[in-house]
């Protein structure tokens, strides 16, 4: 390489002439790659929680602190704001910026009943003494579920925000985009959900 | 809606009001399902329910990603897939993995009660 090689024939290790991608164009797939990423700190929350779950150190067990009643509510929250926020997509999808809206909002009071009963679950389990420092199994149930509640509230956060954003500035491509990220986020809460009332809580009481 | 001109990215299945319906109602039965066998204790062997519970999980899993998630083999030309199974391949190795290691280790480190005991370490 000659020192008096001009920017036009210095070696080139990318594509020069790429065509068109439009801004954005990648963002689906490496928010897809941001939801494995997630998937991974579940992955090991539920392994901490698979470990010590057995671990009562003379403390309470599962069957005797958990009432599946409020987690069948809970589920059903869930699972009703993950067709609520299908009908936003598809509200979105015909560019009805109204409908859209009164999905969203829908959906989003759905994840603040699911917050809510789970805070409520929470305060109960600790007003009797099930706290996070009684035993291994409480610490690892408390810091997968508040992980998990974490994530559904911060959707929440995120979800009034786009309702804004959609709301002053229409569906443009970038909203749209947007909101397809936050369904993939959503949808995917939905998943580790089913981990967590199937191994922590079933199992739990069966055990 | 109007044609695309990007490579697919911007436009993944948005699924119809039909199939999202459908992954609802399945969802409704593989959730009701193993709270009712639970709760009722229907089985009556928990070993048979655990099992059974967890088979309900793991296709409820599938339907979410299908109906809700729509992944298929297709999406992203087929980076969203390989993603996906090399997540579940470190998931696995991450769950089978802790377990496996942690069982031993406690079955290892109890104090031995009987002189037996020593024996099978």
């Amino acid at each position: 390489m000659a020192h008096t090689a001009t920017l036009t024939d210095a070696p080139s290790f990318y594509l020069t002439d790429e065509h068109d991608h439009e801004a954005g164009g990648s963002t689906m797939l490496g928010f897809w790659i941001y939801l494995m990423s997630d998937c991974l700190i579940f992955a090991m929350l539920f392994a901490c929680y698979g470990v010590f779950g057995t671990a009562y150190a003379g403390g309470p067990k599962p069957a005797e602190i958990f009432e599946l009643p409020l987690v069948a509510v809970n589920t059903s929250m869930l699972l009703l704001s993950s067709i609520t926020y299908g009908f936003a997509m598809l509200a979105m999808a015909e560019n009805r910026k109204a409908g859209t809206l009164a999905w969203l909002a829908i959906t989003g009071l759905f994840g603040l009943a699911f917050v809510g009963v789970e805070l409520h679950e929470f305060s109960t389990l600790i007003a009797e003494g099930a706290t996070p420092q009684r035993s291994a199994f409480l610490s690892a149930f408390f810091t997968l579920v508040g992980t998990h509640g974490l994530h559904v509230s911060l959707g929440i956060v995120w979800l009034a925000t786009l309702m804004v954003q959609v709301a002053k500035r229409g569906l443009g491509a970038a909203n749209k985009r947007r909101l397809m990220c936050l369904s993939l986020f959503w949808h995917f809460l939905d998943v580790i959900w089913i981990g967590v009332f199937t191994f922590v809580y079933l199992l739990g009481v069966i055990r | 809606m109007s044609a695309d001109h990007s490579h697919g990215h911007d436009a993944p299945a948005h699924g119809t009001r039909r199939s999202y319906l459908t992954g609802f109602a399945l969802s409704v039965v593989l959730t009701a399902i193993p709270f009712w066998l639970v709760m009722s204790g229907a089985i009556g062997n928990n070993q048979v329910t655990a099992l059974v519970i967890m088979g309900f999980a793991f296709v409820q899993v599938i339907v979410h990603m299908i109906f809700f998630l729509h992944l298929d083999t297709r999406s992203e030309g087929g980076w969203n897939m390989l993603a996906l199974i090399f997540t579940l391949v470190l998931v696995a190795i991450v769950l089978i993995g802790s377990l496996w290691v942690m069982y031993h280790m406690n079955l290892n480190m109890m104090p031995a009660m009987g002189s037996h005991d020593v024996s099978v370490m």
